[in-house]
């Protein structure tokens, strides 16, 4: 710091180039500043209002922008996603209720066949029966005259060698009449 | 400092004080009387001011990206950080006046922090200065009041929720205090960064005894980030209670 012999000229300063109080209140030098700080306000305001400003609003805005439009892409694309999974779902269904269908058209073949076939079975088995019932009788009839005849013979021959006389007409009667009981 | 000692003058040898010999304005080139178009300190350290707020809002945001720069970033920043204050404090019918109180905080705020560099002139320390601002917000805000609301502005001071017997007297404390206003918004923020720059530069006189200035520089570093805390709460206070008496002038009913 330097002397300085009162070359600033002012009220302010003392002759070492100290401020005599509060240099705030000196208001020689009110005028210069209030002159810039207008100058430097109008400057700062045209810089913001002509050049910042609009620049950074447009950005912001377009950032946001930006941002909601992928956020309604997202939006769009979640709402596909869950479109197809519905599809999905739908076919999901659509064949599971085919294959049931399918199953049980070919149950209903199947036991119809069988039916058919149980049928033909029983027919079948039923002649068979008559068939056989048929023989039997046959048998048994065979068998009921044969055991009539030999009952005949039989007792033809004890009669004889008992000393009687045979007589074929009440032998017949007699035996029919024993064999019926 | 030797020179001084060796005048006649009765200033001890090793702590000289001089804490207010930052805030003279003088011519920066030669010397003689401060005129009101001179170029002072006060010029260059205002146009230093702007240069500052062009590196930053407009080379810094010059990309126009859509995933900001650090650079970029400060600006929206403070785009966003006073336009939200606007919108919030004064009101969605405020937002044309924007660009003025993005004017105000930016001058402040930058002005405020370049003060803090060393040997650097603090341009918002000056009432002259701050008292232009706060001239302009109250001349503009009460022009602007009447003009929106005509007469109905003086309802801001007829308290109308207040008991009728009160009003009077209410309407007399509202109307000093509002005259008030100016002083109180140009001094708080003059004061605020002259106190402190003062006592930096007191602390940084100390550090010339030896036994001292370990603690001194403590103390500096100390005060310097509480500067810096209030060169910014400074700036958005000047800049909210702008948006508070904007906000009086659009809406005075209570």
């Amino acid at each position: 710091m330097s002397i300085k012999t009162d070359v600033s000229a002012s009220t302010c300063i003392d002759g070492y180039g100290s401020a005599i109080g509060m240099p705030q209140l000196c208001t020689d030098w009110a005028s210069n500043q209030i002159f810039w700080l207008v100058v430097t306000l109008v400057a700062i305001f045209f810089v913001l209002s002509r050049l910042a400003l609009p620049r950074i609003s447009a950005v912001i805005s377009e950032r946001q922008g930006t941002i909601t439009n992928d956020l309604a892409a997202a939006e769009n694309l979640k709402s596909e996603a869950a479109q197809a999974e519905v599809a999905y779902n739908q076919a999901l269904e659509n064949a599971r209720s085919e294959a049931s269908r399918i199953i049980e058209t070919a149950k209903a073949e199947i036991k119809q066949e069988l039916d058919v076939a149980i049928q033909k079975a029983d027919a079948d088995i039923s002649l068979k029966a008559a068939a056989s019932e048929d023989a039997i009788a046959d048998i048994r009839k065979d068998a009921l005259t044969n055991v009539k005849s030999v009952a005949k013979e039989i007792t033809s021959e004890l009669v004889k060698v008992l000393g009687g006389k045979v007589d074929s007409k009440t032998l017949t009667s007699v035996i029919n009449k024993k064999m019926k009981g | 400092m030797t020179q001084m000692a060796s005048s006649a003058d009765a200033k001890d040898e090793g702590l000289v004080f001089h804490p207010m010999d930052q805030f003279i304005v003088e011519p920066l080139f030669g010397a003689g009387p401060v005129h009101w178009y001179t170029v002072t300190n006060v010029t260059l350290w205002m146009a230093l001011s702007v240069v500052a707020l062009i590196l930053i809002m407009v080379v810094g945001t010059s990309k126009r990206a859509l995933v900001p720069s650090r650079a970029q970033s400060i600006g929206e920043l403070a785009y966003g950080f006073v336009h939200k204050m606007v919108e919030d404090v004064a009101g969605k019918d405020a937002v044309p006046y924007f660009p003025y109180i993005m004017t105000l905080f930016m001058f402040i705020v930058l002005s405020n922090f370049l003060g803090l560099l060393p040997m650097s002139f603090t341009t918002t320390s000056h009432i002259a200065v701050t008292a232009v601002m706060a001239m302009v917000v109250f001349l503009s805000v009460t022009i602007l009041g009447f003009a929106k609301n005509g007469v109905g502005f003086l309802s801001l001071f007829w308290i109308s929720s207040a008991p009728l017997a009160l009003r009077p007297a209410l309407a007399l404390i509202e109307i000093i205090s509002y005259f008030v206003r100016p002083v109180s918004h140009s001094i708080r923020l003059a004061g605020n960064m002259m106190a402190g720059h003062a006592v930096i530069k007191v602390f940084a006189a100390f550090a010339g005894v030896a036994l001292i200035s370990p603690l001194s520089v403590v103390a500096i570093t100390a005060m310097y980030a509480l500067e810096t805390l209030v060169s910014f709460i400074q700036a958005y206070v000047f800049a909210i209670l702008t948006c508070v008496y904007l906000k009086d002038a659009l809406h005075p009913h209570h």
